[in-house]
């Protein structure tokens, strides 16, 4: 069974790293990358032989209403492979960088955990189980934001843990509503029988979990901890908050939770409408203020969280198609760009955009890659930001919401404009720069490279025979809301 | 009832000390106190008046039993608790010893 040694390998490669760690990272490096690699690999070998399947995996063999289950449906694959690809190119380029700030082998540990953390949310079937994973990945997380211990960092990392653990409390009041009112944690038992109850029931549980994993999500009221946690991080860690934790913790939970277990409820569709929207918006024009690189994108983060939360409340099975391509997409346009951020960082000792100027000559392949992902997140043609927004505008007027659309255009603009500020006075500004304090390694090149490249060519998904094969399963899982109890219980 | 609105009140005890209060080591203590409130609710919820013990002894037909299940969780999350309050305080420490002050209206280096 492959399921859970996807969990099983990134947890025994933490605890080998704590075990063969000296004072030099060499080794915790070649392990790092032997488990990103396998992970990759059994990801999508995963992913590609679960096909439309569901297969289901009994911890200690105690059957459903009792034990912990193990669930890998389309949907948990595809976030799998996600993780999987984003975790790789961020291994790579934490290569240099991680011994560039000359920190040693915890780094990787806490790596390590953090996508233990991640798998573990993404495939587990049992509530309780997922919050257990979920502070996993959050403790590795917190300890990552405060990596480089300057000042900022701390103070970064301790306004994330506050909102984080308020977040969790949160969620476990959430739990222990659900188990008071149907008796079990597991999420298909939950979802046969809350319809059966008090549908008050429905609204305090969704209410809880809206907030909890809202917080957890950066939805627009919840946005706080976001600019300063992703942006103080070190730069592959950046890009792992940015492109899946707060996807693999806070939209997956929402979709799995609100689609699959609750059944869709309008009243929290129209909440992912009007937070959506008010995301898109405000995180656009908050992030066009900034001169911080990181800072800039990461206010991104919460415009595009929008998007995705927009095509969710759409609800239509195209509207769906589109977050879901979105989230991908996302994952891997604003990766690539905190690692534009990073390398940038690492090679001038600033991320001000203003202290920046002409590197096309010095930096060649971070400007270069940083303009395929500038034009992806903006939404230009032929990249794959372009097809997602597309499709998620199409489906809001289809459904009759032009006014959603609308935004979802205005906001598509004004990510443009931002970007274009980003590469005329980063990238392409009237002062040439002619000497870098660092050089930027191979392996930090060859991850950025990896991402532009699998940016053009996740646009093929758009393209319908492929569509059909690899998305639709995905899209599946969240439309045909009950048809998840129906399998996980196996009938 | 009352027992489990007292509960909630002491979880928005919990809430309206994160909020309000500037000292690092009372906003620490209000997320305790949150956390110990919703232990207290799984525990108080899973207590049955006048029920048995959830463990079945030789000769006795027992009728009503304490669910055991929360007391499995809360030990759980008092365990995570644990560790999220050790890594709140060892942050805290390392921000005095960067600003010098536990005050979190005067630790605003990172720009709004």
């Amino acid at each position: 069974m492959i399921l859970p040694l996807l969990i099983i390998v990134p947890l025994l490669t933490a605890f080998l790293i704590t075990f063969i760690g000296g004072k030099k990272d060499t080794a915790a490096v070649i392990l790092t990358l032997f488990a990103v690699t396998i992970l990759l690999c059994m990801s999508l070998y995963s992913f590609i032989i679960t096909g439309a399947q569901t297969q289901t995996y009994q911890m200690s063999a105690w059957a459903i209403p009792y034990g912990i289950s193990l669930v890998l449906d389309p949907l948990s694959g595809f976030m799998m492979v996600m993780i999987a690809i984003i975790s790789f190119t961020s291994a790579l380029f934490s290569i240099q960088y991680i011994r560039h700030l000359q920190q040693d082998w915890k780094y990787y540990a806490l790596f390590m955990l953090l996508l233990t953390g991640m798998n573990g949310v993404v495939m587990t079937g049992d509530i309780f189980n997922l919050f257990v994973f979920m502070e996993i990945a959050l403790f590795a997380a917190f300890g990552l934001v405060a990596f480089g211990g300057k000042a900022e960092e701390y103070e970064a990392a301790f306004k994330y843990a506050v909102m984080g653990s308020v977040s969790s409390t949160i969620i476990l009041f959430g739990i222990a509503v659900i188990y008071s009112a149907t008796s079990s944690l597991t999420m298909s038992v939950i979802a046969q029988r809350l319809p059966l109850l008090d549908q008050k029931m429905v609204l305090w549980v969704g209410g809880l979990f809206m907030a909890g994993f809202g917080l957890k999500t950066a939805a627009m009221p919840f946005h706080a901890w976001l600019p300063d946690a992703h942006s103080s991080a070190p730069a592959p860690i950046s890009s792992m908050l940015s492109g899946v934790l707060i996807k693999a913790l806070g939209v997956y939970v929402l979709i799995r939770f609100f689609f699959n277990v609750l059944g869709a409820p309008r009243l929290f569709l129209t909440l992912f409408l009007v937070l959506g929207s008010i995301s898109i918006l405000v995180g656009v024009f908050l992030a066009i203020g900034q001169w911080d690189m990181k800072r800039l994108l990461a206010y991104h983060s919460i415009s595009q969280i929008g998007y995705i939360l927009l095509g969710l409340g759409l609800a239509s099975p195209l509207a769906i198609f589109g977050a879901v391509f979105h989230m991908f997409n996302h994952a891997l346009f604003k990766s690539l760009l905190f690692y534009n951020a990073g390398s940038v960082e690492l090679a001038l000792g600033t991320r001000n955009l203003k202290h920046l100027g002409n590197l096309s000559r010095i930096l060649p392949v971070t400007s270069g890659t940083s303009m395929i992902a500038s034009l992806s997140i903006s939404g230009i043609p032929p990249f794959n930001g372009f097809f997602s927004k597309l499709v998620i505008i199409i489906a809001a007027i289809k459904t009759g919401h032009p006014v959603y659309a609308l935004v979802a255009v205005v906001g598509s603009l004004l990510t443009l404009a931002s970007f274009m500020k980003v590469q005329r006075y980063g990238f392409h500004g009237e002062k040439i720069i002619e000497k870098t304090v660092n050089k930027v390694g191979w392996s930090m090149n060859l991850a950025m490279i990896c991402l532009a490249v699998l940016c053009l060519v996740t646009s093929a998904l758009i393209i319908p025979g492929i569509r059909e094969a690899i998305m639709d399963p995905v899209v599946n899982v969240i439309t045909q809301k009950s048809q998840y109890l129906h399998v996980v219980m196996g009938r | 009832m009352t027992i489990y609105l007292m509960c909630f009140i002491l979880f928005l005890v919990g809430f309206y000390g994160v909020i309000t209060k500037r000292d690092l080591v009372k906003i620490i203590l209000s997320l305790a106190i949150m956390g110990y409130s919703t232990n207290l609710f799984l525990i108080i919820f899973a207590y049955r008046t006048g029920a048995h013990y959830p463990i079945l002894e030789k000769g006795t037909s027992v009728t009503a039993m304490v669910d055991p299940l929360p007391q499995a969780l809360v030990l759980t999350s008092i365990v995570i608790e644990l560790g999220i309050t050790a890594l709140l305080v060892a942050l805290a420490v390392r921000l005095y010893g960067k600003y010098k002050t536990f005050d979190i209206t005067k630790i605003r280096r990172l720009l709004g």
